[in-house]
């Protein structure tokens, strides 16, 4: 027995690992095939992009990047798991991130002070502004995808409604960019030097920190399996005793909070203000690399990864001959592909599954007729 | 529904619903509604003098936008009548805009409408492939059409518009060279007549000349084309034994299937349709709203226009009512829009006090006292301010959505197998 469960174990890891492969492997051949008909050499593109992505200095501008999208799609991976579809983890963060900055640029504490300020303050705006959402849909039953996009488009007009000269706003020398007032020096987050790399952003180690404590939450604690078994099904949840309600609006909620976090190292890291050209859009970027890594948190950092260097690396083709617009072909083709192969795979699985099941019974029944004729 | 229910139905159980109560409303308290709402804007109007208000200008610019949100709305209630929930409508509308543009500016715009339908039906038939044939969630699919879609058209842009004829035409890597443009349609005489009267702001008659003007005013072609599109797709829908199979897979694909309907068929028939319709809303906005494919161009009226169908409860009627709301609120921004909507605090100060009253008349205390503190918090908004900033104008649409959406999501019904997975032969 237990050596069974070892293999049906050893085998769906293989089927795990199986999609995404799948995934990539197909984006690959749909890129070399786009990259043909416009009659140049995709080989020399890969090998450009590979030599390019694992330079050092490339490395280092991956991770920062994949340290904003894998907060971005363990905020979206947390509404995942309970069925609840939080596109509005783009307005959540950008609203955060504004508000954040607005604080950090009038605090005058100390930075051990004014940097734990400035986080809270981000988290607990995302975490409201998703709260909305949230409980309309659990008193007036509002779908949270129309909601979330609803809110989405209003977290915009607020923002270029306060970032305006006179108001939260301030204008910069050259007179084309707004920005919040910039965070003291000593409100800056610490980072790594690499040396002629360039720096490592330090908030990697709080992206870290927010994907273990998403492992234990969902993994190991009651509240979590609380959540995923509301996510399975909600009645089976509400008849153990869940309140399915409560369940939505704390996972929104808690979703909000960590999308609230995704601004947080441009801004204390990088931009230290917010203008009218901080990142927007890393919402549904994040709801790729949930859909990638499959909600695991080991999963969710390899589509960070693999976000960044794509994009890093699409953009040094630009140099190279070739049009760096491929990116959002191959993000599309293999966000498109993985959730396809995902299913193709669960599918293949669980027929496997059956079929062994089947072959076992079968062969009980075979040995009991058989015990039978004998006696 | 609990099990008993279904299990052992009473035998003389009661006829709740009588066979001609179709769609809630009589005509008649329809047109009284719609007097009242008449009504009730003239008196806004005279009592703000915010002429704006419904001008044929305003009512105009508010059909031409809220076309495209409608085809959008129309093409999510194809999908989603058949069961296929279709967020993936904004990259078919972007797919929309690039071919109508790509053939337009090379041909003429009729065939570049024509090309922007194609490319939107091909989008419907990626989203069809994953939810119908390979059960892939129907969100999680359309997010990545959306992706798909925006990347492809930005990558083909590059190609096709940068460089050679198309540059010195006028295009570049985010825009197309402009295409000619679709024929409008004026009805003669008609027109400047209704234009006379409006200008001389008569309390109601003016009002109606401004909104009968206004929809019969330089109308362009393919607006004439999408009001029969909603009107066939009505018909073809709810009268039609293909409409009530079509509707049925959305409703129960097993019981569909019993006798003896093709779902899967009728699935990918419904989103490649809904492909078609949100694609030439997009050709609509590169053809008929500009002259050019501009990237970005769509802004999110995918989503507004599946938003104006849930809003407009999975009906024909109610998404073309949705679809004018958002268009009117567009229109609002871009012509002197905050003097305006500052009038519009007055209309919805009465309506919240109207609601109030109905709410504390049925005893539903809190809901009475809420809406009644509203009325009055917006009453002081409207006494203090001259105008409402312009950022929030913008986000008029989206608030109302909301409000609309928390008031009445719970009285909305849609299709029960609505973005079900389904699979032949396993259902139970």
């Amino acid at each position: 027995m237990n050596k069974l469960t070892q293999r049906i174990d050893k085998e769906r890891l293989l089927l795990g690992i199986a999609a995404p492969l799948l995934a990539i492997v197909a984006a690959l051949v749909v890129t070399t095939v786009v990259i043909l008909a416009t009659g140049k050499d995709p080989g020399a593109a890969f090998s450009d992009m590979a030599t390019y992505g694992f330079a050092s200095d490339s490395q280092v501008y991956i991770l920062n990047k994949a340290t904003t999208y894998y907060l971005a799609g363990v905020a979206v991976a947390i509404g995942f798991r309970m069925n609840l579809f939080n596109i509005g983890v783009d307005g959540q963060y950008r609203l955060a991130a504004f508000i954040a900055a607005v604080l950090g640029g009038a605090l005058t504490v100390p930075g051990w002070l004014a940097i734990p300020l400035i986080i809270i303050c981000a988290m607990a705006t995302g975490a409201l502004w998703a709260a909305i959402a949230g409980v309309l849909k659990v008193s007036r039953g509002v779908s949270e995808v129309i909601s979330t996009i609803m809110l989405n488009s209003i977290a915009t007009a607020i923002i270029a409604y306060l970032l305006q000269p006179g108001k939260l706003g301030q204008l910069d020398q050259a007179g084309t960019l707004v920005s919040t007032k910039p965070l003291p020096s000593s409100s800056y987050f610490f980072s790594f030097d690499t040396g002629p790399a360039g720096e490592l952003w330090g908030f990697i180690v709080v992206a870290v920190l927010v994907g273990i404590a998403y492992w234990f939450v969902l993994g190991r604690t009651r509240f979590g399996f609380d959540l995923r078994t509301v996510g399975q099904s909600e009645s089976a949840a509400s008849a153990s005793g869940v309140s399915v309600k409560k369940m939505i609006a704390t996972s929104m909620i808690i979703s909000g909070a960590v999308a609230g976090l995704i601004g947080m190292p441009t801004l204390l890291n990088d931009s230290h203000q917010f203008s009218n050209d901080f990142p927007a859009g890393i919402g549904f970027t994040g709801i790729a690399i949930a859909l990638l890594g499959r909600n695991h948190p080991i999963g969710i950092a390899l589509g960070a990864l693999l976000w960044g260097f794509l994009e890093r690396t699409t953009n040094h083709l630009e140099f190279q001959g070739y049009d760096k617009e491929i990116l959002g072909v191959i993000q599309g083709v293999i966000v498109l592909c993985v959730v396809i192969a995902y299913e193709v795979v669960r599918r293949y699985g669980m027929k496997r599954q059956q079929q062994k099941v089947g072959a076992e019974l079968a062969a009980q029944a075979a040995a009991a007729t058989k015990k039978q004729e004998v006696a | 529904m609990t099990a008993t229910m279904t299990d052992a139905p009473p035998p003389a159980a009661p006829k709740a619903e009588g066979a001609p109560r179709r769609s809630g409303r009589s005509l008649g308290m329809t047109l009284m509604i719609v007097a009242g709402a008449l009504l009730l804007l003239a008196a806004v109007r005279m009592i703000t003098g915010a002429n704006q208000l419904d001008s044929a200008g305003q009512v105009g610019a508010a059909l031409g936008l809220a076309v495209p949100i409608g085809l959008a709305g129309l093409a999510g209630l194809w999908s989603e009548r058949a069961g296929v929930v279709n967020i993936g409508l904004e990259g078919m509308m972007i797919l929309g805009t690039f071919g109508a543009g790509w053939v337009g500016w090379q041909t003429s715009p009729w065939l570049g409408l024509l090309c922007g339908i194609g490319f939107g039906v091909l989008g419907g038939l990626v989203h069809a492939v994953a939810t119908v044939t390979f059960g892939v969630d129907h969100i999680v699919s359309g997010v990545a059409v959306n992706l798909l879609a925006l990347g492809a058209t930005q990558y083909l842009a590059k190609l096709f518009f940068a460089e050679g004829e198309a540059s010195e035409a006028g295009g570049n890597p985010k825009q197309s060279p402009p295409a000619e443009s679709l024929p409008h349609v004026t009805v003669p005489g008609l027109s400047d007549a209704l234009a006379s009267v409006e200008k001389h702001h008569w309390f109601l008659v003016s009002d109606l000349a401004g909104i009968v003007g206004g929809l019969i005013t330089n109308l362009s072609v393919v607006t004439i084309i999408a009001v029969l599109l909603f009107i066939g797709s009505w018909w073809l829908l709810w009268r039609t034994p293909f409409g009530l199979r079509l509707r049925s897979c959305g409703e129960n694909p097993t019981a569909a299937e019993s006798l003896g309907v093709d779902v899967y068929r009728y699935k990918y028939a419904a989103v490649a349709v809904s492909g078609g319709l949100a694609g030439l809303g997009g050709a609509f906005l590169a053809l008929v709203t500009s002259h050019t494919y501009l990237e970005g161009q769509t802004g999110g009226r995918g989503y507004i226009g599946l938003a104006a169908m849930i809003f407009g409860n999975w009906r024909p009627g109610g998404l073309a009512m949705g679809a004018g709301l958002f268009g009117y609120s567009d229109a609002l921004q871009l012509r002197n829009g905050g003097v305006t909507v500052h009038a519009l605090l007055l209309l919805l100060v009465v309506l919240l006090a109207l609601l109030a009253g109905w709410k504390l008349y049925k005893k539903a205390l809190l809901q009475g006292v809420i809406s009644a503190v509203m009325a009055v918090l917006v009453l002081v908004w409207y006494l203090l301010t001259d105008e409402v900033p312009s950022d929030f104008v913008g986000a008029t649409p989206y608030v109302v959505t909301l409000l609309v959406l928390s008031l009445s999501a719970q009285r909305l019904r849609m299709p029960k197998a609505d973005g079900m997975r389904y699979r032949k032969g396993q259902g139970k």
